[in-house]
């Protein structure tokens, strides 16, 4: 074995170990000074990164890969945490390393007036980690953890700005939501280990045989990572935290609302994989039901996202309701996917959904850091506040108009050629719900132009002759973001063969997730 | 390599983009055949408001608030409700969600 495979082999602990060693030698790095610690940051980044990137190539080339937490050995029951890594926890993880760099990179400037940094890099880390554990763990106590430790550091950020109040209402709000969804995830996973005496997902996929209390566990799990993916009307938390938390953070913290989203598909595809289509329900099969009730949530989600959206005068909250109506995209082409399970077009909604999962990130990921150097040069949220900023901030300009073009789905960046994988396979399920979908996101472009008008274009006011454009590593880490949303909006192709395809693949085989532990322990 | 297969059509961004390229030729041509009577920093350039006086830049500006105001007014019904429905308040968040556990309940779990 070379040392390049003993890396792979270890690289599921490392991916978790590297951001959580270095946030908890964050503050001690930070007391030498500033710059170091900013280097610090990145190479903790890089070194994770790195691991992630070998990982990636090595589960794309070779399938699922497994990691062992303690006992290898089967006569000595349940003392081990696996970690299952598949084509779809893998590309999760890269998403998540994406969002985690773009961060690292526009705070350098975003934050470097503020005080408490060494606090904020080490929230921001433990956010990462937390994040990765969650997409790449195997064990659903352990995804429980992971999504603690994500709801405990999002809270800490979300109140990072304690002097506004809002920020403290905010993170107080989503604590208590996330603390009673958290509760609700520990009780599911009680009944699962009650009735299965297991709390690794393939084991338990199995073995489980929808009972009554399964059912309930189902509910309990969908509700609860469906809230925390922000299904409408389970929503209000997120316009609320995007809308106060530091613009340089949302991203982040949006990587830790998607991996939530990743546990809704892992629930599904996975833990419920073998009894989707084969329990009938009102005389229907289950997955066409289930298919159905995502399906309507999602189309609430993208009416009331775009139509609060279009009201809003909060520049960040304006962006928190399109990230809602987003989410609900998502789950429309994941639920016409599972009502449609066995189609062909079934595969192409479930692809279409994945790769809008990528674009949702970097899309309104864009739209963020735009309002983060709006409100970092003018100091206003306010979009009437603002006006004819173009004129001065010509770089951030642009990338907001690359932003706007790609959240709306017009051609040819990348939001177009997931909506269109979405639009063309959920019109062979139902044409009413493309129709209302397509003419949502004329109204998102309606909110989008509202945004252009007011920010960037309009007249000079006098308070913002002399403003600057963004900082250096601002315009370096919203061109990052563009020049991916351009690339893939080129070469949809090239990220759907190499990693969308294999991700659905991954969603689809459930048999292939559960054999890897059932077969390899 | 370049073509997005959805099983019922296709989309080619690179023929997109030549198509736009062909289009934007052919404006720019068109456009060469209009008068160049342009003169910046001239009164040519001033809004003309039937004689007024030209406000300052804070009293013209529109405010994004005001943007859509028709349609706002024309969905006032749905706003209304809306608005009702993100009180802002953690305990009616928790509500929602109780709502559709339970509303789940009864279609997966109960009945």
């Amino acid at each position: 074995m070379n040392i390049i495979d003993v890396l792979i082999e270890q690289s599921p602990a490392l991916i978790i170990a590297i951001p959580l060693l270095g946030a908890f030698l964050m503050p001690l790095v930070s007391r030498i000074n500033s710059t170091v610690r900013n280097i610090f940051g990145l190479l903790v980044l890089c070194l994770t990164g790195f691991f992630v990137g070998i990982l990636a190539s090595d589960v794309l080339a070779n399938g699922p890969r497994l990691y062992i937490f303690g006992a290898k050995d089967l006569a000595v029951p349940m003392v081990r945490i696996l970690f299952e890594v598949d084509s779809m926890s893998i590309f999760m993880a890269l998403i998540t390393m994406v969002l985690a760099f773009i961060t690292l990179i526009y705070s350098w400037s975003f934050m470097k007036d503020h005080d408490g940094l060494d606090k904020y890099y080490t929230l921001v880390l433990l956010l990462i980690t937390s994040t990765l554990g969650m997409e790449l763990t195997g064990d659903i106590f352990n995804f429980f953890v992971f999504l603690e430790i994500s709801c405990i550091a999002s809270c800490a950020l979300i109140a990072f700005w304690i002097s506004e109040g809002e920020a403290l209402e905010a993170a107080f709000k989503y604590i208590v939501v996330s603390a009673i969804g958290a509760l609700f995830v520990l009780f599911a996973i009680g009944l699962l280990y009650a009735q299965y005496n297991a709390l690794n997902i393939a084991t338990l996929a199995n073995v489980l045989k929808y009972t009554f209390l399964d059912k309930i566990i189902l509910v309990l799990l969908l509700v609860v990572l469906g809230m925390k993916a922000g299904l409408v009307p389970m929503h209000m938390w997120l316009p609320d935290s995007y809308g106060r938390a530091p613009p340089s953070v949302t991203l982040i913290i949006m990587g830790a609302t998607l991996a939530s989203f990743y546990g809704v598909l892992r629930v599904i595809f996975t833990l419920y994989g073998n009894v989707l289509s084969t329990t009938m329900r009102f005389s229907i099969p289950l997955n066409v039901l289930v298919g159905w009730i995502l399906i309507t949530l999602a189309i609430i989600s993208i009416i009331v996202g775009v139509a609060m959206a279009l009201v809003q005068s909060d520049f960040m909250r304006l962006i928190g309701f399109s990230a809602v109506a987003e989410v609900g995209y998502m789950f429309l082409a994941i639920g016409a996917g599972i009502a449609a399970l066995g189609t062909p077009y079934a595969t192409t909604a479930l692809q279409g959904g994945i790769l809008h999962l990528l674009n949702d990130a970097l899309d309104i990921g864009l739209l963020f850091l735009v309002a983060g150097a709006v409100y970092y040069i003018t100091k206003k949220r306010s979009l009437d506040d603002i006006s004819g900023l173009a004129r001065n901030m010509k770089y951030t300009t642009v990338f907001f108009v690359i932003g706007l073009l790609a959240v709306v789905g017009m051609p040819p960046l990348n939001g177009f050629a997931s909506k269109f994988l979405i639009y063309e396979s959920v019109y062979q399920l139902n044409p009413i719900l493309s129709i209302v979908a397509i003419l949502c996101s004329i109204l998102m472009l309606a909110v989008f132009v509202k945004v252009f008008y007011a920010v960037f274009m309009g007249p000079e006011l006098p308070a913002f002759k002399n403003v600057t454009e963004a900082p250096r590593s601002m315009l370096l880490a919203m061109g990052v973001v563009a020049a991916l949303m351009i690339f893939i909006g080129l070469f949809p192709n090239l990220v759907i063969d190499a990693l969308v395809k294999p991700a659905a693949d991954a969603l689809l085989n459930h048999a292939q997730y559960i054999g890897t532990v059932v077969g390899g322990v | 390599m370049f073509s997005l297969e959805s099983g019922s059509g296709f989309w080619n961004p690179i023929l997109w983009i030549f198509i736009f390229f062909i289009a934007f030729l052919l404006f720019y041509g068109i456009r060469g055949f209009g008068k160049s009577a342009y003169k910046k920093d001239t009164d040519q350039t001033k809004a003309f408001l039937s004689g007024n006086e030209e406000s300052s830049a804070e009293e013209m500006h529109v405010k994004a608030s005001n943007l859509y105001w028709g349609f706002t007014t024309s969905m006032k019904t749905v706003y209304t409700e809306l608005r009702k429905m993100h009180t802002g308040n953690a305990s009616d968040y928790v509500l929602w969600f109780v709502i559709i556990l339970a509303f789940l309940f009864l279609i997966i779990g109960v009945m």
